[in-house]
């Protein structure tokens, strides 16, 4: 009798929790595994990868980082990337915020058409559209320059930027607004001073969401950019991977050095991330 | 302060009409409560005033100006919403600083004047906090600090205690009035509370279906409601409304009871009318006693200060509100006798005819 009394009080608190800590434990070893292989073998000659693929290199061999930031034209690569995905960036979350502001606060029979244009965008994958987008910005003048990848990420980006703002817009009390238009303040201050301050979650989101593919971006790259001094990183990177041999260590190096930025900006933004993600589950 | 007048103010959304034509005066430092069920068009007036809505037709002054097409933040106006509508990034000093910073005030007469409202409303100890941090009674109160510290013409409120607990309710009621009292503002004040409205205002204004149905003071409307509905409205248990027919001996009742009518009234002789009796008006007395309704004992509610009843009576529940404690027993059969002089006569379209 005891035991039958006992048992199920015993046994609860394993099951589900305990589960999904196994689970969540195998899914941070797989994501995290290629990771540490990476920053490992940034630390490795190309023989020593292959000899001792899993052995903890050591730590001071830093030929690598020197050979790929002296010897390539890394910098270049990677001062093109920040400038491409920071302007882009920035053009999505000003020009995202205010149509979503907009879409969102103010009453228009053109609202909802507006959205579903944006909308639209988000249902259409711009890289079937390369060959028309090539000869658009040949024709603009725009290709082989940054400009030609920012303008291009801007288009992709705008769309979820517009759809998560204005969602998250909508959701905010009217009241706030009245609020300030009786305090004295005009449309653009409202916008300024009290909505967006409170938007920062979803800025938060829209910029994490855009900037992680942009930076990783290979395909438009590719395609646009012929000139080396404007080539990003993921293109760049493929210079070093030649046709007979290629330089594993420095390789390795390159990448742990191309996805330290994005991995801070996370890291950084990721308490207003995780913040925007449950907004609205608890009260 | 300033003098509010309203003129023929109506709203339509669409082909929807919100507000029918709406006359108010409101003097300078009055207390006015707009009172009325849900959908009645209170609110909207309200904003309609503060300047959120625009007007379909009429007019509103503020003072000498009319203020149709002014918008609100040069109204020198000030409201204190339901939600509070508090900045969440803002602290609590920030919040009431607000207003005048857009204003330019300077920074040393911006902190005066918080400190000065912050002090006269307890919130000193909260000025740095932000409103997550506060109870709804803080909120409340900073709520109604961002609206002292403009010092303006004219409060606004929108059902502002309608989110507090009962207890708090009661005790921010009288802080409003207490506010009122000192800094002797005209103020403007939305409810749907009937009791809110009776126990702070000057004057009342009832309002339903978008117009207004009677105008007064606390006291005038409960004494002498203009019409059924104001009569239903105010006042708490509701009146008691029976269906009679007018007789030559006074009221013919559904039951075959005669209520004799001590007035002189305007309505003739067979025509329906309806009898209205508040329940602290009622008197229970020996069954079959003549000259009253009869009446059967059917839910008995002590509060410890008075009892209220519900009876069934004339083909449904009637409410008596004793101030004494009784020892009825529910199914007991009683009689109901009104007090003289203190029921209420409306005619088939429910204007009032007389008292009785």
């Amino acid at each position: 009798m005891t035991a039958m009394a006992t048992s199920p009080a015993s046994r609860q608190p394993i099951s589900f929790a305990f589960l999904a800590q196994v689970i969540l434990i195998a899914n941070s070893f797989i994501m995290l595994y290629p990771v540490v292989v990476m920053v490992l073998s940034a630390f490795k000659t190309t023989g020593e990868i292959f000899e001792h693929p899993f052995a903890l290199p050591d730590f001071t061999q830093v030929g690598n980082f020197a050979k790929v930031l002296g010897e390539t034209a890394m910098p270049t690569y990677f001062v093109n990337s920040i400038i491409v995905t920071g302007v882009s960036i920035l053009l999505i979350l000003v020009l995202g915020t205010m149509a979503g502001y907009a879409v969102a606060r103010y009453e228009s029979r053109t609202n909802t058409f507006i959205l579903l244009f944006f909308l639209a965008g988000l249902m259409l994958p711009l890289k079937l559209a390369v060959i028309p987008l090539f000869i658009l910005l040949r024709d603009l003048n725009l290709l082989d320059s940054r400009w030609s990848l920012i303008v291009t990420y801007t288009a992709i980006g705008l769309p979820s930027a517009v759809f998560i703002m204005a969602g998250f817009l909508r959701s905010l009390p009217s009241e706030l607004e009245d609020a300030a238009r009786i305090d004295g303040a005009s449309e653009p201050r409202i916008m300024w001073s009290v909505m967006l301050p409170l938007a920062r979650p979803p800025m938060a989101i829209a910029a994490i969401q855009n900037a992680v593919p942009i930076w990783n971006d290979f395909f438009f790259p590719l395609v646009f950019i012929q000139t080396d001094a404007y080539k990003t990183l993921p293109q760049g990177l493929t210079t070093f991977m030649g046709e007979y041999t290629t330089d594993w260590g420095m390789l390795f190096a390159g990448l742990t050095i191309a996805a330290a930025p994005i991995t801070l900006l996370y890291i950084a933004l990721s308490r207003q991330f995780i913040q925007g993600m449950t907004a609205g589950a608890v009260k | 302060m300033a003098h509010v007048s309203i003129r023929d103010v109506r709203k339509a959304f669409g082909t929807v009409s919100i507000i029918k034509g709406v006359d108010v005066d409101i003097q300078d430092g009055e207390f006015v409560i707009l009172v009325g069920p849900s959908g009645c068009g209170k609110s909207t007036l309200l904003r309609m005033i503060a300047g959120l809505e625009d007007i379909s037709s009429g007019d509103i002054r503020i003072g000498p100006r009319i203020v149709n097409d002014v918008p609100p933040k040069d109204r020198d106006i000030a409201m204190v919403f339901q939600s509070y509508a508090l900045y969440p990034h803002m602290t609590v000093a920030e919040n009431m600083a607000f207003s005048l910073k857009l204003k330019g005030v300077p920074k040393p007469e911006q902190k005066k004047r918080v400190t000065e409202a912050a002090s006269s409303l307890g919130l000193t100890p909260l000025l740095d906090r932000y409103p997550r941090q506060l109870s709804g009674g803080q909120r409340q109160r900073v709520a109604m600090g961002r609206a002292i510290v403009r010092d303006p013409q004219v409060f606004l409120f929108d059902e502002p205690l309608s989110n507090l607990d009962a207890k708090l309710r009661v005790q921010m009621r009288a802080e409003i009035k207490e506010l009122h009292q000192r800094l002797k503002t005209t103020t403007i004040y939305v409810t749907h509370d009937q009791i809110e409205a009776m126990t702070m205002a000057d004057k009342i204004v009832v309002m339903h279906d978008g117009i207004v149905e009677q105008v007064g003071a606390p006291l005038e409307l409960y004494d002498r409601p203009a019409n059924r509905f104001v009569a239903g409205f105010i006042g708490s248990p509701a009146m008691n409304f029976i269906e009679g027919r007018l007789g030559p001996d006074g009221l013919g009742l559904p039951s075959g009871a005669v209520l004799p009518l001590d007035m002189k009234s305007q309505a003739e002789a067979g025509s329906e009318i309806t009898y209205g009796i508040r329940p602290e008006h009622l008197q229970i007395a020996p069954a079959g006693t003549p000259g009253s309704i009869p009446a059967t004992i059917s839910v008995i509610e002590p509060t410890g200060s008075d009892t209220t009843l519900i009876v069934k009576a004339e083909g449904g529940n009637l409410t008596v509100v004793l101030r004494e404690r009784c020892a009825l027993k529910p199914g007991e059969a009683v009689a109901l006798k009104p007090v003289p002089r203190q029921a209420h006569l409306f005619d088939a379209q429910g204007k009032r005819i007389a008292t009785a």
